[in-house]
């Protein structure tokens, strides 16, 4: 059990780090390194499931049966670059937030908000 | 040609975003992204007509079956959707030439209408397809444009409001990739029509539960379903005026949509409604939408803020409607789709009338604007009216849909809460029209002038859709009514 689903106690773990930094931190860059390792661990999850015990790599070869499903890596590819494009908005969306308002902390950037209201 | 109607509903705009880097000038790029949005919108008017007619469009991307290529798939209710999503477009893109001049610096202009074309080409994408994956990569595309959209707002607040919404978005969206990727786990297979003959087989698995929850959460974080609604009050009160009138008008809907489809067509009624207290869930998040974020709505003095919270509640609504899970009650959240973003397209527009002469949506700008820019206001009035729900606006006749599925459900004490939520509406709405009306004009605002005309026909043009929808309602009801029974598997 523990041993067999190896995988997905890393897929859980990962994601429950990766949320927790997410909600837990307040700077902003540290935020966006919970959400890729959010992200990743979902990645890994694809690619997990994506193995058949026994099976090689889908290449049409002789003397081999059963192939590893190549679709979820697939999807996963497109995943990355979208998870790529966020962090890259996210992290330009930070140095804008830095400019405009000199700091990268949550708290600080909350009470200049509040000031100007 | 005609054949290939739903692909191009997508290409059309995708293709043309890249293009506008080509036409440097302002306006040029604003005339070319008005007749790409133009064409999105015949291209959709068509798809309803053939619906109508025919039923069920499906096309094959290049010609690959199902299971192996991506399959576009278009019913009565993704029509219906595509409709507003390229309507409200237009519509509203016919005053962003104005709009953006006094809102972006002239060097981003073609850069907004590039996002603008992706968020687009987005929306319309998660609607159009029938492949899982698909609208997960779709939904990526407008929310990644949508952020840099808000973030192009003037006030630096909009940078904080687009960061918190990348957040919440991201998450949203890698819950419902979990999702998708659970159901696929279960089934092989990413067709919504396959994965709906599937799903039954494994309907009693938890890791089928666990799919469903995620799915329903990352969904309800983009469609900023109370307690879920936090990044919306400020994404759409600091981005430019033209974009949050489109999104008010659109993004949540694309995400309702989600909810219907994945929940009616996908995972069906009897596994989304019986396995989990979803309609009892939906029911009281819903009531509690209405009511926390109509009370929070009168309390703003920033009249977007104002706008984007009554927009939560009017998700509340839906929500419900979607949660009675009776052919009326899908109607009642069909139709509101529809009317709401009729409604909410107006008003938006018309609070960028007021930030094109202001400068900004205070409540203070507001003063004696009866007199100063008495079109403007009357369109706010207008669509005020129409939000409260009074009789020959369109809000009445999803109000009204609402109140029946809901008696005929035997929900009275629903019932009567949804009046009272709605004479909230009252309180929120008459706060503008007595300071606009009854009230002179704050020291230094006399001289300000009437919105000019490239604002007024836009805004005019949905205020007169509201009101033409209020007294006929062939089109939208017909068409949601298709929708609500094919949705349940009858024949109308």
């Amino acid at each position: 059990m523990l041993i067999g689903l190896y995988n997905y106690w890393v897929v859980v773990v990962l994601m429950m780090i990766g949320f927790y930094i997410v909600i837990a931190n307040g700077n902003l860059i540290k935020k966006i390194v919970g959400l890729s390792i959010f992200q990743t661990s979902v990645f890994i999850f694809y690619i997990s499931m994506a193995k058949v015990d026994g099976g090689t790599a889908p290449i049409l070869a002789e003397g081999i049966k059963q192939y590893s499903n190549p679709l979820p890596h697939v999807l996963i590819l497109t995943a990355i670059v979208v998870g790529i494009a966020t962090t890259a908005v996210g992290l330009a969306l930070a140095v804008r937030i830095k400019e405009a308002y000199g700091s990268i902390e949550e708290e600080e950037i909350q009470a200049k908000d509040n000031l100007d209201c | 040609m005609l054949t290939h109607l739903p692909v191009l509903q997508v290409i059309v705009p995708l293709l043309a975003a890249p293009l506008c880097l080509l036409l440097t000038r302002s306006r040029l790029v604003w005339v070319f992204t008005l007749i790409v949005s133009g064409l999105a919108f015949v291209i959709s008017g068509l798809l309803l007509q053939q619906v109508m007619a025919t039923g069920t469009i499906i096309y094959e991307l290049g010609g690959w079956d199902a299971p192996w290529g991506i399959e576009y798939r278009i019913d009565q209710l993704n029509a219906l959707l595509l409709l507003i999503i390229s309507g409200v477009s237009t519509v509203v893109l016919m005053a962003a030439h104005t709009s953006i001049r006094k809102e972006i610096s002239p060097d981003r202009h073609s850069l907004f209408y590039i996002l603008y074309l992706l968020s687009l080409a987005g929306m319309l994408g998660i609607v159009a397809t029938a492949d899982a994956f698909n609208v997960f990569v779709f939904l990526e595309i407008s929310s990644l444009s949508a952020y840099a959209l808000i973030a192009l707002g003037k006030d630096r607040r909009a940078l904080w409001a687009s960061y918190q919404y990348l957040i919440m978005g991201t998450i949203g969206a890698t819950f419902i990739l979990i999702g998708i990727g659970l159901m696929y786990q279960m089934t092989g297979t990413l067709n919504m029509y396959d994965l709906s003959q599937r799903l039954p087989g494994v309907e009693n698995t938890r890791t089928l539960f666990t799919a469903f929850s995620f799915f329903i959460v990352g969904v309800c974080l983009k469609l900023a379903l109370f307690p879920l609604h936090l990044w919306l009050p400020n994404a759409y009160a600091y981005a430019p005026s033209i974009v949050t009138a489109f999104f008010a008008a659109t993004a949540t809907k694309v995400a309702i949509y989600l909810l219907i489809r994945f929940t009616f067509s996908i995972f069906g009624l009897s596994f989304s409604f019986t396995a989990l207290p979803l309609q009892l869930l939906f029911v009281v998040l819903g009531l509690a939408g209405v009511f926390v974020a109509s009370t929070s709505a009168i309390y703003q003095t920033n009249i977007k803020h104002l706008f984007a919270y009554s927009s939560i509640a009017q998700v509340g609504y839906m929500i419900i409607g979607f949660s009675v899970s009776t052919v009326t009650g899908l109607m009642a959240t069909l139709l509101h789709m529809f009317n709401h973003a009729l409604m909410k397209s107006a008003l938006f527009l018309a609070l960028g009338a007021v930030m094109y002469r202001f400068g900004s949506v205070k409540i203070n700008d507001f003063h004696g604007l009866g007199r100063l820019m008495p079109y403007t206001m009357a369109a706010i009035v207008v669509g005020g009216i129409s939000l409260i729900g009074v009789p020959l606006t369109v809000g009445f006749i999803s109000k009204w849909y609402l109140l029946m599925a809901l008696i005929e459900k035997g929900w009275w004490p629903v019932a009567v809460l949804i009046l009272i939520g709605s004479l909230l509406a009252v309180v929120y709405v008459w706060r503008l029209v007595e300071v606009a009306y009854f009230k002179p004009p704050v020291a230094g605002n006399e001289a300000v002038k009437e919105a000019p005309l490239s604002f007024l026909i836009p805004i005019w043009l949905l205020v007169s859709a509201n009101i033409y929808f209020g007294i006929d309602t062939r089109l939208s009801i017909q068409v949601a009514q298709a929708a609500a029974h094919s949705l349940f598997g009858v024949s109308p």
